[in-house]
């Protein structure tokens, strides 16, 4: 059974309908991408999961339970975890204030030291900076605090909208060999992202999203092989 | 009214009276002080709810004359008039926490009424900004003319409970017990509030709704308690200075007795900062006190307003934010 499973989803903004009976699953373990141009409904799709934007159809199943009407604040404790799009830093926050404001919902507190231990192993720069604020740090830090806070959740499921915009290359390197790593201590992981190439690289399956819709679907590789694909998408 | 506008246009209607603000400094900084305290408590349920919610919450005023009211009613149910009472020690510390509670317990009752029955329909059907303030402008005058209709034009008669006595003196000026109750108990209360927003768990809470709902949500804060809760806490802290305001003003239970007081904490919160629970403590000592000096300076307890609000806007001129800025909101990157 996958753990999460969208099952002709449709997302309207007013009038407008911005997702057209969507579907996709993500199975345990797996990375899966999803690819597509500016204004596709990557960012929708993801806040849909996440709970921020309600459903006008269909339904979304994760581990087993129709979470369709679940508040977003509860999909949290049941363990999706989403980095925004913008990475949504608390800017008045220190870097450990924004760690702990990750592991808010959670009941056990008794391993948040070693939770802290393990963001501090995948990013040592959070470590240098804990007391600086988050408002005032670079890109690149801020996305690795917005991954670091996401984890400290204990999420099942990590999603995470454009982890790479905005970034320097250095950064984007990093930052996939670190959902890499991520992803092989046990998090499954929901990718959106404008840089296909890397995504279909580090994703076992990927979908396409064009216009609302997904047009295609397959793994990383043949997708990346893809003449239409990487017309499209790769740059040629 | 009309007979001081009489008078008014007859002579000079202003003009700076210096002597009398230096001979009478001491006993204005008594009084601005406890005043101070007292809007600076109702200032923070400005500053709270508009850091969460960017609403100017106008019916906060009628928040704080709930408690008020509570707290005259409570008081002459326990016996005390408008006579200085003989009391102990003990039965006032005790009377006082009855009274507290009574007054903080029906403010953030009435705070928490006000935004369910009046503001979470509009949230619900994402209303725009400006559906909300006069919403909040409607709730204020509904509720005192609720007041009105229940207790009439006038005003409770007078209750004291704390004894009418000078507990020392500088100069000539004599501090008295209710003051002193009112400073050092206006001064816990900011200190525990600000203690809580910065260091608990849901006070971490409240700070990541401020500056960004969304973000907050995804970390698993419910956005909805945070707001009830900042509702309550603003209530509670007016119901607070509702007890103050009657230990000060014995006869200050009146329909309209929150409007000005509660425009006045407003400009504290402003002033200080709005958003920043340090900057509506400051700002409302501040204004306690400008406004006292002024109205001595000027001669006339009508200036006091006048006074008040003039600095506001001078402020304001050169330090938009306010003076300490505002921290608990938008600092957004």
């Amino acid at each position: 059974m996958a753990l999460l499973e969208l099952d002709d989803v449709s997302v309207h903004y007013g009038r407008i309908q911005a997702i057209h009976d969507m579907s996709i699953h993500v199975e345990e373990g797996e990375i899966v991408s999803l690819i597509g141009a500016n204004g596709a409904g990557k960012t929708t799709t993801m806040r849909a999961v996440a709970g921020l934007l309600g459903l006008s159809g269909g339904s979304i199943t994760f581990d087993g339970d129709d979470i369709s009407r679940t508040k977003a604040h509860l999909r949290v404790v049941r363990g999706i975890s989403l980095t925004p799009e913008g990475r949504g830093i608390f800017p008045s926050m220190t870097v450990l204030e924004n760690l702990d404001m990750g592991a808010y919902a959670r009941k056990d507190k008794s391993s948040m030291s070693a939770d802290f231990d393990r963001v501090f192993d995948l990013f040592p720069r959070l470590k240098e900076r804990q007391k600086q604020s988050g408002g005032t740090m670079s890109g690149g830090e801020q996305q690795m605090l917005a991954i670091g806070r996401a984890l400290m959740a204990h999420p099942k499921l990590l999603l995470l909208d454009e982890p790479s915009m905005g970034l320097a290359p250095q950064f984007i390197r990093q930052i996939f060999r670190i959902i890499k790593e991520v992803n092989q201590q046990g998090t499954t992981v929901l990718l959106v992202e404008q840089n296909a190439n890397q995504a279909l690289k580090l994703a076992n399956r990927a979908y396409i999203l064009e216009t609302g819709r997904i047009t295609r679907e397959g793994s990383g590789a043949e997708l990346a092989a893809d003449d239409a694909v990487k017309a499209a998408y790769l740059g040629g | 009214m009309l007979h001081e506008l009489a008078t008014a246009s007859s002579e000079s209607w202003i003009s700076f009276n210096w002597d009398s603000l230096f001979s009478n400094f001491l006993p204005a900084t008594r009084d601005g002080i406890t005043y101070g305290g007292i809007y600076a408590l109702v200032a923070v349920g400005y500053t709270l709810v508009y850091g969460v919610l960017n609403l100017i919450n106008f019916a906060h005023s009628e928040v704080f004359i709930s408690g008020a009211y509570a707290v005259v009613f409570t008081l002459t149910g326990l016996g005390f008039d408008g006579n200085s009472p003989n009391l102990g020690t003990i039965p006032l510390i005790g009377d006082l926490l009855v009274a507290l509670l009574a007054g903080a317990v029906t403010s953030a009752v009435v705070a928490v009424l006000v935004e369910r029955i009046a503001y979470r329909p509009l949230r619900a059907r994402g209303a725009p900004r400006l559906a909300f303030l006069i919403t909040a402008i409607g709730v204020s005058f509904a509720i005192q003319y609720l007041i009105f209709l229940w207790r009439g034009s006038v005003a409770e008669p007078s209750v004291r409970m704390v004894p009418v006595k000078a507990i020392f003196q500088i100069g000539d000026t004599l501090i008295f017990l209710n003051q002193i109750i009112i400073v050092v108990a206006a001064l816990a209360m900011m200190i525990a509030v600000d203690q809580f927003v910065r260091r608990t768990r849901t006070g971490r809470g409240i700070r990541a709704v401020a500056q960004d709902p969304d973000t907050a949500t995804l970390m698993g804060v419910s956005t909805e308690r945070i707001i009830v809760l900042t509702f309550a806490i603003g209530g509670l802290l007016a119901g607070a200075a509702g007890l103050f305001y009657i230990m000060q003003v014995p006869s200050g239970a009146i329909y309209n007795g929150g409007f000005v007081l509660g425009i006045k904490a407003f400009a504290a919160a402003v002033l200080g900062g709005i958003g920043n629970i340090r900057g509506a403590l400051l700002g409302g000592f501040l204004l306690g006190l400008i406004g006292n000096y002024g109205q001595y300076l000027l001669g006339d307890a009508q200036w006091n307003d006048v006074v008040c609000f003039v600095v506001l806007l001078l402020v304001l001129m050169v330090r938009p934010e306010g003076i300490l800025g505002s921290s608990l909101a938008k600092v957004r990157a």
